[in-house]
């Protein structure tokens, strides 16, 4: 590897970085917008034409705010939440393929910053290690409230980690490679050899399974039961202020982003759209096309978040449980099956 | 029992359906009101630029009305404070001298007339009460302010402008 790739890495990096951290910022922002659209309300619209200006505010609340850790609390632990919830959710676009090569003069540019051929099993890694920012977070706090957020925030994740894995299986027996790169690569286009080539049209079940985890994963309406404001205060971020607050509002929005960018790349084409190769541009255009439609699946599926946020109400923690172990993890053991016979049918 | 209202109704708990006990589809329809909402005009008015409009028996600030020569109809006779359920209003009574013919109607007339529009209830008995037309509550909306005192309308507050000629 030359000084340019590493220097090309390290500008990739960089960008994807203050990608992650602008959409997460007017995240905030959109849900506050598109709550108040659906409220028949106008939502934020002071700070700047139309309110764009207000996640700046917000931020700049959040720094002067005064930082309040509680005399009871574990020092240490209390900062290593917040510290650990953030990293988790940054290091998730690692392996994300944004588009594909794009050639600028002599050097070829891979959208991706590292292409292992484990990467759904490393974005499975970091998801699972999420859970530790909020655990440490609330159990640090020494608060009841807290406590009991991280305790259902812990169960709720491994709950659903099993029926998300589940439903992954059944991709990879389609796929049959857990590089993302080159599931990307395999839903080229839209249409070939008489069936769509996105997976969603190869694995709708799998898709549902999927993106209810994915929900639950993201602690978001319906299974925000570890912040819970009705019964639990804050939920696990009761006795949090200032910044180690905006951390975890941060993580939550960075992991809505993260967790889109891979339902996309999974099972909407990545950076593939319809007739993408019949326009008659060249590659590079292709390739920048491509990164304009991934980030179109990407707002998509967080506005649905949203959507979903203001439709349907919380789950009751039981109700909860019922349906990750007695629903969704039949469901996915027999998607599994049903795809397998059929796999084994088409050959 | 027979019902008396005949108003009763029976319900039957049916056992929920497949399609009911899956959720995703009135989960659809859940989406698809929303989403219906999404588009609808926002019903919110972004106050101090644009203005609700009041209905037309709208009881504001009072205001002590002039005849149409810009005389001051009031009399004190009283019967406004007397009638003032929250006792917001006081008045001095004070008698025209000559050549002021111009400024009062009657000889009698309010030397000092105040409202607290703290106490005021804006119930319109006073407008009611008035024999001589002289009291309307037909301004806006009382402002805020810092001071109770402030509070205390007088004369220079109440009184509505003098016509020009």
């Amino acid at each position: 590897m030359g000084t340019a790739d590493i220097v090309i890495k390290f500008v990739l990096i960089v960008i994807i970085f203050s990608i992650s951290l602008v959409i997460a910022m007017y995240s905030t922002y959109a849900e506050r917008k598109i709550a108040a659209f659906f409220q028949d309300r106008l939502g934020p619209n002071r700070a700047g034409p139309f309110g764009i200006l207000q996640p700046l505010a917000d931020g700049a609340k959040m720094f002067l705010k005064e930082e309040i850790i509680p005399t009871n609390a574990s020092g240490f632990l209390f900062i290593v939440g917040p510290s650990i919830a953030i990293l988790t959710a940054c290091i998730g676009s690692a392996v994300i393929p944004w588009g594909q090569k794009l050639t600028i003069g002599s050097h070829i540019v891979d959208l991706q910053v590292t292409d292992i051929n484990v990467g759904i099993l490393y974005i499975f890694g970091v998801v699972s290690l999420g859970v530790y920012g909020v655990m440490i977070g609330g159990w640090a706090s020494n608060n009841k409230y807290s406590l009991l957020g991280a305790i259902r925030a812990a169960s709720q994740n491994i709950s659903y980690e099993i029926s998300m894995g589940l439903s992954i299986i059944a991709l990879l027996m389609v796929t049959g490679t857990l590089s993302l790169r080159e599931i990307a690569e395999q839903q080229r286009g839209f249409w070939s050899h008489g069936w769509f080539t996105w997976n969603v049209f190869k694995q709708p079940l799998g898709f549902i399974l999927f993106i209810i985890c994915a929900f639950a994963e993201t602690n978001r309406t319906p299974f925000d039961l570890p912040e819970c404001e009705t019964e639990l205060v804050g939920g696990y971020h009761t006795e949090y202020s200032s910044m180690k607050l905006g951390f975890y509002l941060f993580a939550e929005y960075i992991n809505m982003f993260i967790s889109g960018a891979v339902m996309a790349t999974l099972y909407f084409g990545g950076y593939n759209f319809p007739f993408m190769h019949h326009l008659g541009l060249s590659e590079n255009w292709v390739t920048i096309l491509g990164v304009v439609a991934l980030f179109a699946k990407i707002f998509f599926f967080i506005f649905f978040f949203m959507w979903v946020r203001w439709t349907v109400p919380r789950f009751r923690y039981d109700q909860l449980m019922d349906l990750g172990w007695k629903s969704l993890i039949p469901l996915a053991i027999a998607n599994i099956i049903i795809t397998g016979v059929v796999i084994t049918f088409l050959k | 029992m027979e019902s008396l209202s005949n108003k009763r109704k029976v319900i039957e708990s049916k056992p929920l359906n497949f399609w009911e006990r899956i959720y995703l589809p009135s989960i659809m329809q859940g989406l698809a009101i929303t989403m219906k909402h999404f588009f609808k005009k926002p019903v919110t008015i972004s106050y101090p630029e644009e203005q609700r409009e009041f209905s037309e028996n709208f009881r504001g600030m009072h205001s002590l009305k002039r005849d149409e020569d810009g005389r001051e109809r009031c009399t004190a006779c009283g019967l406004c404070a007397l009638s003032c359920p929250a006792e917001a209003i006081t008045m001095i009574a004070g008698e025209r001298q000559k050549g002021e013919e111009h400024l009062y109607r009657e000889e009698k007339y309010a030397a000092v007339y105040e409202i607290n529009m703290l106490r005021c209830i804006f119930c319109g008995l006073c407008e009611e009460a008035c024999p001589k037309e002289a009291i309307y509550l037909d301004g806006p909306v009382v402002p805020s302010e810092f001071l109770r005192k402030d509070f205390i309308y007088g004369k220079d507050k109440l009184v509505e402008a003098p016509l020009n000629q």
